[in-house]
């Protein structure tokens, strides 16, 4: 029989407003254990939360931006259970009057686009962190990150593979960038993800046993778990076994998903209204003035880069699927007449150093003008692409300025055309078998002679002028 | 001089005039405390070396213009107080010292008030008697076989015995007026946002309000003035400006409008304090009021209600206790679910246990609508039994309790009912509005409370009525027969 695999996401991202959701205290990451704490978060006997408006605010710019209806009228609720890490014993967060509801966010699967619901969008605050020490019986409390304003995203069961789940957590990562409400970074845990997944057999209306994952901490976890599972929930059906309801956790260092609890198990939060904090009208002309104020988002980027600067769409969806990357793409075409071929270098050489030393964009030593320097050097012929990637190379490491690395290794291509008949005179003598093939009209041991004219001058040689000089003492 | 025996006006008086120093009433105070406490046992913790030091403190200023400065007060152990511990008479808060104020603690303090120290109640406020103290039960000044009410007894017995000039209580469903009441003084539950909660320990935060006992209705005024008021730092605080509630002490209750409903008046009120509430509506019919009968229909289902939605609340409130980062911890445990068990097996007495266990099964899932969600309905009818009724009436006048003051031990064994002590008050609560109780009798030599109920953020006109009740009376001039013994 044929499966059809379904997948819903839930989210919880970090806001980052200075302050806490329910107090003043620091949202700073780290820092010395229980030190951004105060009696409120603390959850001490007698205190009461007081609502951050930019937390607010910037719960509102993420339902705005993921195409969601803004609620008119909401509230918070507390959700109990007990936990060292939660010290008031109950979250405040969002039940049935979220703050926002009703999105999608659109990706790309094979070249067409998919719409994936989002179902709502809640502020609630974080919780602390336990740290437990190998071989002691105790465990240790930091609480600097309770109240840190989160977002929850719950989208609808609408992925139909671990490769949607993977296109929509980019695309949603990539938005929430772009909106400036969360930097998203996994390993930080300022963004989390929970999946929810299910197989049913193809042309079912009906949904199959859902299972839950958690501990995921990377993109490629979240991939790889669903890809686990849907192998593993496809045997087990095969087999004539069926699945439970349950939470499973993904083992990284294994590869598979292990059992944590079942559906009896689970906790019931006696969710109420939280008596301390009065419900939210939210004035529509505040929401309004959110939306006016969104910044572009970047599918109307991609397309901008398709439209005026003729950008292909693979090219386009690459530069704008970060922030970051394409407004460095925007500065560096400022400076560039070609966008093509600033979005080769950006993808192919920037990117590539980029994944190989694991560096971010915001991490890039050279500024945007200086790639672009650089590939006026070579429209100049003052070196070449070939020397240029080894100028880059140089660049990226030190950030030094394009000019000044060519100057100090002396890099500047030799164009000088009597210097390189000298050294085409040269290679000729010393390879009298290669100068006989060619004469006999094998066409590669030209291609060997350019390469011995390129060694003699350290690549230096502009290419063209070789080929053609060889070509003339040769002719 | 009884310095003991003035009341705030009385002893700012004299303060002004540097007849007195606020070192001396201070001690005077605590002097008294040392010869009545003993029987009385009012107070938890007290507070006298640093008490003397802001006495002395006052007295060097000098500036006793605000009627607030120098004069010394008691606070309920519920209320946060920096660096002064603050039980909620629970042995799991026994050794909980607070690094902050509450807002009222703090206003208070600004004012150079003397805090003398902290007064025993129902653990987390819990009861209407002070037997629910996990420490000891406070006796009535009158009586000291009977219990003083709860659950902010300790306040309301160390005014009624002259201990303090004043004292703050809280009140989430009767827990100052009934105890006002049963020992004879006055006592505020003022609306619903209209003194900041910052800083009280929470019991059922929809309900809880701060406010004072006073030894009369002037005292009341001066200190609502004191406390009243928008705080940050508390979202349900209304942002409403505070008018000087001493303007409205005026002895003018001509054309005035009281209902009297008749489901406070019927089976279960004893029949001296029904004479009692009606005497007093024909006072006020002396000087010039109107009263008739009225009827609030939902009156009955209101304490029904209260017993879901204040142990729903209290169930996430108390949850906090678990032994983890501050309080008491269980000294033997095995693992964290164990610590947990235990911690609050131990620190929590059986009110507390009993509230937390309603308040939870009220909130599970399967039965949140069938209790929480038709409590809260229920809510909703009370209070606009209440609008109905203000559209005509500028005041609803009721009993403060079903009865005088009872005998410790007499109803513990019995929580149905201890709870219907709270059937004139708890309605207030549910509807968030203010209530005052002031003394209009005795019965068997206990003191009978009279309750005095306003439209929201009225406090003016029940401020107003009670002082001309007052003016007419001499009800608050008895003064408890407690003996020093020399």
């Amino acid at each position: 029989m044929n499966y059809e695999t379904v997948i819903g996401l839930e989210v919880h991202v970090e806001l980052f407003t200075k302050s806490k959701v329910f107090c003043g205290c620091s949202t700073e990451f780290g820092g010395d254990p229980n030190t951004h704490c105060c009696p409120v978060c603390l959850g001490m006997p007698g205190v009461l939360p007081v609502t951050n408006k930019k937390a607010v605010e910037y719960a509102i710019k993420a339902g705005l931006a993921l195409n969601c209806e803004i609620a008119e009228y909401s509230k918070f609720d507390r959700k109990n259970y007990f936990y060292p890490d939660l010290p008031k014993a109950y979250q405040i967060s969002q039940y049935d009057l979220p703050l926002a509801k009703n999105g999608y966010i659109e990706i790309e699967v094979g070249g067409k686009t998919r719409r994936i619901g989002i179902t709502r969008v809640h502020l609630e605050e974080d919780a602390g962190k336990l740290v437990h020490e190998e071989g002691k019986g105790y465990s240790l409390v930091d609480l600097n990150r309770t109240g840190v304003p989160l977002i929850e995203i719950v989208s609808e069961p609408d992925m139909r593979s671990p490769e949607e789940a993977w296109l929509y957590l980019n695309k949603l990562k990539s938005i929430l960038q772009y909106i400036e409400v969360s930097d998203c970074k996994m390993e930080e845990g300022s963004l989390r993800c929970d999946v929810n997944i299910s197989i049913r057999p193809e042309g079912s209306d009906a949904f199959g046993t859902k299972i839950e994952i958690k501990n995921l901490g990377s993109f490629k976890a979240v991939r790889r778990s669903l890809e686990y599972e849907e192998k593993r929930q496809r045997e087990v059906l095969e087999d004539g076994g069926s699945l439970i309801q349950e939470t499973r956790r993904w083992d990284e260092a294994r590869g598979i998903t292990v059992s944590m609890r079942s559906k009896e198990e689970a906790h019931d939060y006696r969710y109420f209204p939280d008596p301390d904090l009065v419900p939210m009208v939210l004035d529509r002309d505040w929401i309004e003035e959110i939306k006016a104020n969104l910044p572009e988002l970047p599918d109307a980027r991609k397309e901008r880069y398709m439209r005026e600067f003729g950008l292909p769409a693979y090219d386009a969806g690459v530069i704008t699927s970060s922030r970051a990357l394409s407004d460095f793409y925007e500065e560096c075409i400022v400076h560039y007449h070609d966008p093509k071929t600033v979005s080769n270098w950006v993808m192919v050489e920037m990117m590539g150093l980029m994944n190989e030393q694991g560096l971010e964009v915001e991490q890039i030593r050279f500024k945007p003008k200086q790639l672009a320097n650089m590939l006026s050097m070579i429209d100049k012929g003052t070196i070449s692409g070939k020397i240029a990637k080894e100028v880059f190379r140089d660049m990226f490491e030190t950030g030094k300025d394009p000019e000044t690395i060519v100057r100090e290794k002396g890099l500047v291509q030799i164009s000088d055309e009597s210097e390189l008949e000298k050294i085409a005179k040269k290679v000729i003598d010393e390879n009298p078998k290669s100068v006989q093939d060619y004469k006999n009209g094998k066409e590669k041991a030209l291609g060997f002679l350019v390469g011995q004219m390129m060694k003699e001058t350290r690549g230096k040689a502009n290419p063209q002028m070789v080929n053609d000089i060889l070509k003339k003492l040769l002719g | 001089m009884e310095l003991h025996k003035l009341t705030i006006h009385e002893a700012h008086e004299l303060l002004k005039k540097k007849e007195i120093s606020s070192e001396e009433l201070t001690k005077a105070l605590f002097e008294r405390i040392k010869n009545v406490d003993d029987k009385v046992k009012a107070f938890i913790t007290l507070d006298e070396e640093r008490a003397l030091l802001v006495s002395r403190n006052a007295d060097k200023k000098g500036d006793f213009s605000h009627p607030l400065t120098g004069i010394p007060a008691a606070v309920k152990d519920n209320i946060c107080t920096k660096d002064l511990k603050t039980t909620c008479s629970s042995k799991i808060l026994a050794n909980f010292v607070p690094p902050y104020d509450a807002t009222v603690s703090s206003k208070l303090k600004t004012r150079d008030v003397v805090v003398l120290g902290k007064t025993n109640m129902d653990e987390f406020a819990m009861g209407s008697s002070t037997e629910n103290s996990a420490f000891f039960a406070t006796r009535n000044p009158w009586d000291l076989e009977r219990v003083p009410g709860g659950s902010s007894g300790g306040s309301a017995a160390a005014v009624a015995a002259d201990e303090c000039i004043f004292a703050i209580g809280s009140d989430t469903g009767g827990s100052i007026r009934q105890p006002a009441g049963y020992c004879g003084v006055v006592g505020m539950k003022p609306t619903y946002g209209r003194v900041s909660r910052f800083g009280l320990v929470a019991y059922a935060s929809s309900l809880d309000q701060i406010g004072p006992i006073t030894k009369d209705v002037t005292d009341c005024a001066i200190v609502l003035n004191a406390i009243a008021g928008h705080d940050e730092m508390d979202s349900t605080s209304a942002d409403i400006p505070v008018p000087d509630y001493t303007e409205s002490l005026k002895p003018d209750v001509r054309g005035m409008k009281i209902g009297i409903p008749k489901e406070y008046m019927g089976e279960g009120i004893d029949a001296e304090i029904r004479d009692a509430v009606m005497e007093a509506a024909r006072t006020f019919e002396k000087m010039g009021a109107f009263f008739e009968e009225i009827s609030l229909p939902h009156t009955e289902y209101a304490l029904w209600a209260y017993y879901i939605i204040a142990p729903a609340e209290a169930s996430s409130n108390l949850a906090r206790y678990d032994g983890i980062r501050y309080g008491v911890r269980a000294k033997e445990y095995d693992d964290l679910i164990d610590l947990y068990k235990k911690t609050r097996s131990e620190g929590f007495g059986a009110e507390v246990k009993r509230r937390i266990m309603l308040g939870t099964y009220a909130l599970s899932s399967g039965y949140y609508d069938a209790y929480y969600l038709k409590a809260q309905k229920v809510r909703t009818l009370v209070k606009r039994d209440f609008d109905e009724a203000f559209k005509k009436y500028d005041f609803i006048l009721v009993p403060t309790a079903p009865t005088v003051a009872f005998k410790i031990g007499e109803n513990t064994d019995d929580p149905l009912k201890m709870y219907m002590n709270d059937v004139c008050t708890i309605p207030v609560n549910m509807a968030g509005l203010p209530g005052i109780s002031l003394p209009c009798g005795f019965s068997g030599g206990m003191p009978i409370g009279l309750q005095l109920i306003g439209k929201p953020f009225d406090e003016p006109t029940i401020l107003r009525a009670a002082y001309a009740f007052e003016q007419a009376t001499d009800f608050h001039k008895n003064k408890p027969g407690i003996e020093v013994i020399e």
